[in-house]
């Protein structure tokens, strides 16, 4: 079986955001980047299916050079090859529209993302690519297993969960529950340095959105302490003050 | 050109968050001078359909197709576009749910349409532009986020944006759309309904506990305290990590980000990470034994002492003010 695991390069879940030039541009001084952790689920899940059924699992991601060093820590943690499309991720169109094209070159079995990306909070390059290939797609999975040419998955909906089968080839974004993410040995590092990065040209894509600036969330007053032993103020506070309970 | 609105049901009703995004798309309506339709798909009565015009919708599409009655994400996109497209609709407004998420890509990839799900505002069409205001960075932020092309999707975010009842009828027609085949590749094969609880997502007060309550056997009273106040319940990544609770109740950077109303943190002490899933809730409550947990900087109210006295006391409190009111 081969396996596509599409990867973000996102800021660390610790990062502190900031933005400068008039809050028009994030600030990636001093920020670490990682693998979007979703995208690891998914990473992680594509190796186990290839353990058990034999398989490929090839990595892409879409950015400049800098996000090699995200690229060969998938590759570490035991993707087969990687690629990388060599441009600037401007929107999930342009990202959805770049893999699409090298899988129309380059079928898989499998089409894998993470449910979403922590930077801009899109879930739109699963459904997106899906569109663009013509495949079934679902946007958030908490499980998938493959038996033959079909899979079985369970998507999340408000207030529970829904069981499909779907057909080989199709596109999923991977949630927590699907996999637990792995962390690379040092045999998985030694063997990630030669492992085939390929780097291709992007094709051209019309711009669809552009960021033009940035909010940080309104900060809170100060913090109304209630002694431990008088709840009832708080839940009078919460009635009159609040309004809300 | 009518802005369109897909109104997803639940087991054929609507929930509030569609009467938010009906209200939200009601109001882009307003500030295009245009008229609203909505779609419906799948077994929704006409009353439940009409009473949409209450939020604002003009018209109602009725699709009720035997093989629609269940969400298939291909062929629902598939209606969806058609609808926008009969209608010359150049925005399309969904709610950002679990099927929403899977839906408004393809609707817009289908209408060579600009996205923005996440929309936490109306557009701002100062000089001719539109811009969304959308979460970023799982809540440390907001992008206003600019859409360039002719056509628009908007997934707005559940309580992000106020129902407003302007109290009229909406006029429902029936849609019918020729289906086709290879829509139809992803079978349902049984859907699971925790019916007896608040879905995390939709809530409008959620309680959720952390590492401080020390084991899953003690989530007794979080449940209670929930049920007390019709809340959802939640925890930190640590809990759901270990095992004590389910993913599904993972609130955080890597777990769902809520906007309640009111949001109880207990035991929980407050990581970046968490924040980030819940800082745009309204008002926040921790109650935490350590003063100098960070959860403290971002709260509305504290209280500061072990969760196994606060708690029980707090449910005593609740249940007094309830007999008063």
């Amino acid at each position: 079986m081969k396996i596509l695991v599409c990867i973000s390069n996102v800021p660390d879940t610790t990062t502190k955001i900031t933005f400068t030039d008039n809050n028009t541009q994030f600030n990636t001084n001093g920020v670490q980047f990682i693998i979007n952790p979703y995208d690891e689920i998914a990473l992680a899940r594509a190796i186990e299916l290839t353990e058990g059924n034999g398989g490929t699992v090839t990595v892409i991601n879409v950015g400049e050079a800098g996000t090699e060093p995200t690229i060969r820590k998938a590759l570490a943690i035991g993707a087969t090859d990687a690629v990388r499309v060599n441009a600037q991720p401007q929107d999930a169109w342009f990202v959805a529209s770049q893999i699409a094209e090298y899988v129309k070159a380059n079928p898989f079995d499998l089409i894998l993302t993470g449910r979403e990306s922590i930077d801009y909070n899109g879930s739109k390059v699963a459904a997106m690519l899906g569109e663009l290939l013509d495949l079934p797609s679902v946007a958030i999975i908490k499980k998938l297993n493959v038996e033959g040419d079909s899979a079985t998955v369970e998507r999340e909906i408000e207030g529970g969960k829904e069981i499909l089968t779907i057909p080989l080839p199709f596109v999923a974004g991977a949630a927590e529950g699907v996999a637990e993410p792995k962390i690379p040995n040092m045999r998985g590092i030694m063997s990630a340095r030669t492992k085939p990065l390929a780097v291709i040209e992007p094709v051209s894509v019309q711009v669809t959105s552009t960021i033009v600036g940035y909010e940080t969330p309104a900060p809170r007053g100060q913090v109304n302490l209630i002694p431990a032993d008088n709840p009832g103020k708080l839940i009078e506070l919460l009635h009159t003050e609040a309004r809300v309970i | 050109m009518p802005v369109l609105i897909y109104a997803e049901n639940a087991e054929g009703k609507f929930k509030k968050s569609i009467f938010e995004a009906v209200s939200y798309a009601r109001a882009i309506a307003d500030q295009n001078n245009t008229s609203l339709t909505a779609i419906s798909i799948g077994d929704v009565s006409t009353d439940e359909l009409a009473a949409l015009g209450k939020y604002g919708a003009d018209k109602v599409l009725n699709v009720s197709n035997d093989k629609l009655k269940n969400f298939v994400n291909q062929a629902y996109a598939s209606v969806i576009a058609e609808a926008a497209k009969k209608e010359g609709a150049s925005i399309v407004v969904l709610s950002n749910s679990f099927s929403g998420r899977g839906l408004a890509p393809r609707v817009a990839v289908k209408l060579d349409a600009g996205l923005i799900d996440g929309a936490v505002s109306l557009p701002d069409t100062t000089g001719g532009k539109f811009v969304v205001k959308k979460t970023a960075f799982s809540g440390k932020a907001f992008a206003l986020t600019e859409l360039t092309l002719a056509n628009k999707v908007i997934a707005l975010t559940p309580n992000t944006y106020k129902v407003v009842e302007t109290g009229a009828t909406a006029q429902v027609e029936d849609f019918s759309v020729e289906t086709k085949e290879s829509d139809f590749k992803a079978l349902l094969k049984e859907i699971v309904r925790s019916t007896d609880k608040v879905s995390l997502p939709d809530a409008e007060i959620v309680v959720s506990a952390g590492r401080g309550l020390k084991g899953p056997e003690n989530w007794g009273m979080i449940e209670e305290l929930a049920a007390l106040l019709g809340a959802a319940t939640a925890c930190s990544k640590p809990v759901s990590d270990a095992g004590w609770r389910p993913h599904s109740e993972h609130v955080g950077q890597t777990g769902i980000a809520v906007s309640p109303n009111l949001y109880i943190a207990i035991g929980i002490s407050g990581a970046i990470q968490h924040l980030a899933g819940i800082s745009s809730s309204k008002v926040i409550v921790v109650i935490n034994k350590d003063v100098e947990a960070p959860f403290f900087k971002v709260a509305d109210y504290g209280i500061v002492g072990d969760a196994f006295e606060v708690v029980p006391k707090l449910i005593e409190a609740i249940k007094q003010h309830k007999a008063v009111a």
